[in-house]
């Protein structure tokens, strides 16, 4: 990122000799989480909402649900869209307008975790076979940047997606009728993503922004409720060995328990 | 061209729908300085797939603005031909065309020496002409030999091959229809001198266990890879060499 710049060359040595010892500038373990808060239910609005704050990073997903046609391939499921953006006002390196490579980079990576790990029960979101769906929209808006916004956002989206409800229908000569009341929508499982940066050889867990400014490498890795890897994404102009990649793959799998925990239980 | 999709995708001998065993890779033609143009470029064909790569630069950066101090500015588009799959791909760039571009470009990156050239650009173009799995990892592999046909200054090539569990077996090189109908695709890029992975990407589902299985094998995959990528380079730079000779 700014590993050109004198400062961030100060920066990483400080990181790198720290990190050499076992510790960390924030004065974490290196494979401790900072605090997680996790709050859903905050946009009425929406048909389900959650803020998760990481540290000083902060994460609102709003989801909402629509009704439109399926994919012409498989006709007798729902869709799931995810977006995200990266709101100016979350950093003063954010700048207005359409979504550039690292949001879209962050929205498909949090939506691999959720379609692959098959985490919404989409067939239970068919209206019409063939010519009506419920499309189940997920807004991932970064408030505010202080590093590792793919777990924060992951996190947001799976208790903004246990947290959503759905009105009841009825379907009369081909037309939706909304009824009063509302169900849950159907979630399955629940993906869990834990970020690595690596600098200097070393493998951290939930970077911030010091320290994924002069990291070398991201890996990110997903794991499913029954201990399974349903997604991954190498980034960063670095590379892993395949053993801190299989190391990462041991520290991912605990974490991702411990983080479960913190949705399942709301 | 239209895929009928059949039950079963490895037979009862253990064989894949076009005949390869599972660890086999699909036939693969690389071809190195097919552009006139370019500074450098490859063109590689993987059972259907075939991708053509050009690289220009190093060169002046336009805008100005995003010239770097200390190093040479990366640029990368992946993008498909229109008729390259079965329904017309519009040609703008998707979003998964712009993911691609970003995770190739950092795939290719460790390799290449960037600061040799401050202020400057290097443009690598990516252009699927026709597509059947595995296009991000042949990207690599092919751009990664048009940045060597270039003259550019790198630690390795960069190889790239897929993995992948396909009705419960772990497979090499996957197509198209493996992909679809598989369990799960992990795109695999690295250095085979340092063994360094540039590139890993998972979506579908795998144990730890057959994780490591998957990794293995597409890091051998890569390998056989580079073999091949060594073969295209010196075909056109011996046959360069004998003819300044005579």
């Amino acid at each position: 990122m700014s590993s050109h710049s004198i400062v961030a060359r100060v920066k990483q040595k400080r990181i790198a000799q720290l990190l050499s010892k076992g510790k960390r500038i924030d004065g974490r373990g290196l494979t401790d989480y900072r605090e997680i808060k996790i709050e859903t239910g905050l946009i009425e609005r929406a048909e389900g909402s959650a803020r998760v704050r990481l540290g000083k990073t902060e994460v609102l997903v709003g989801t909402k649900i629509e009704v439109g046609e399926p994919f012409p391939d498989v006709p007798n499921e729902g869709v799931l869209t995810v977006n995200a953006e990266l709101v100016p006002l979350a950093s003063p390196t954010f700048e207005p307008g359409p979504p550039n490579e690292n949001a879209i980079e962050l929205a498909r990576v949090v939506d691999r975790g959720i379609r692959e790990s098959k985490a919404i029960g989409l067939e239970d979101l068919c209206i019409i076979p063939g010519k009506k769906v419920f499309i189940v929209f997920v807004d991932i808006y970064v408030l505010n940047h202080d590093g590792n916004l793919i777990d924060a956002s992951a996190l947001a989206a799976l208790a903004a997606l246990t947290n959503t409800k759905m009105s009841n229908y009825e379907v009369k000569n081909g037309e939706i009728e909304i009824k009063p009341g509302y169900k849950r929508l159907p979630i399955k499982n629940y993906p869990i993503a834990v970020t690595f940066a690596k600098i200097n050889d070393k493998l951290i867990v939930d970077p911030w922004l010091e320290e994924e400014n002069v990291m070398d490498a991201r890996l990110t890795i997903t794991f499913e409720k029954e201990g399974k890897i349903c997604a991954l994404q190498k980034g960063g102009s670095g590379h892993f060995t395949p053993k801190q990649i299989l190391e990462a793959v041991k520290i991912a799998s605990e974490k991702s328990e411990e983080l479960r925990e913190l949705v399942v239980k709301k | 061209m239209s895929q009928k999709v059949p039950e079963k995708l490895i037979d009862e001998k253990g064989l894949r729908l076009d005949g390869r065993k599972p660890d086999e890779l699909r036939p693969v033609k690389i071809e190195v300085g097919v552009l006139s143009n370019a500074d450098g470029s490859a063109y590689i064909e993987q059972g259907k797939t075939k991708i053509l790569a050009a690289v220009y630069g190093p060169k002046e950066v336009h805008p100005r603005h995003l010239a770097l101090p200390d190093r040479a500015v990366l640029r990368c588009r992946y993008h498909m031909a229109p008729f390259s799959v079965e329904q017309r791909k519009s040609p703008a760039p998707s979003r998964r065309e712009m993911e691609l571009s970003k995770v190739i470009r950092e795939a290719l990156e460790p390799s290449i020496f960037v600061e040799y050239y401050p202020r400057t650009a290097i443009d690598i173009f990516i252009e699927v002409l026709q597509a059947d799995g595995g296009t991000r990892c042949a990207g690599i592999t092919v751009a990664s030999l048009a940045l060597a046909d270039a003259g550019i200054p790198m630690r390795d090539l960069v190889c790239a091959c897929a993995a992948g569990k396909v009705d419960g077996t772990i497979v090499l090189d996957l197509t198209d229809i493996e992909d679809k109908k598989g369990e799960a695709d992990l795109p695999t890029a690295m250095m085979p001198n340092s063994k360094s992975i540039t590139l890993l990407q998972m979506d579908g589902m795998l144990t730890p266990g057959e994780f490591e299985k998957a990794l293995n094998l597409a890091v051998e995959g890569c390998k056989k890879i580079y073999s091949l990528q060594k073969e295209a380079l010196k075909a056109k730079y011996v046959a360069i060499k004998e003819a300044v000779e005579e």
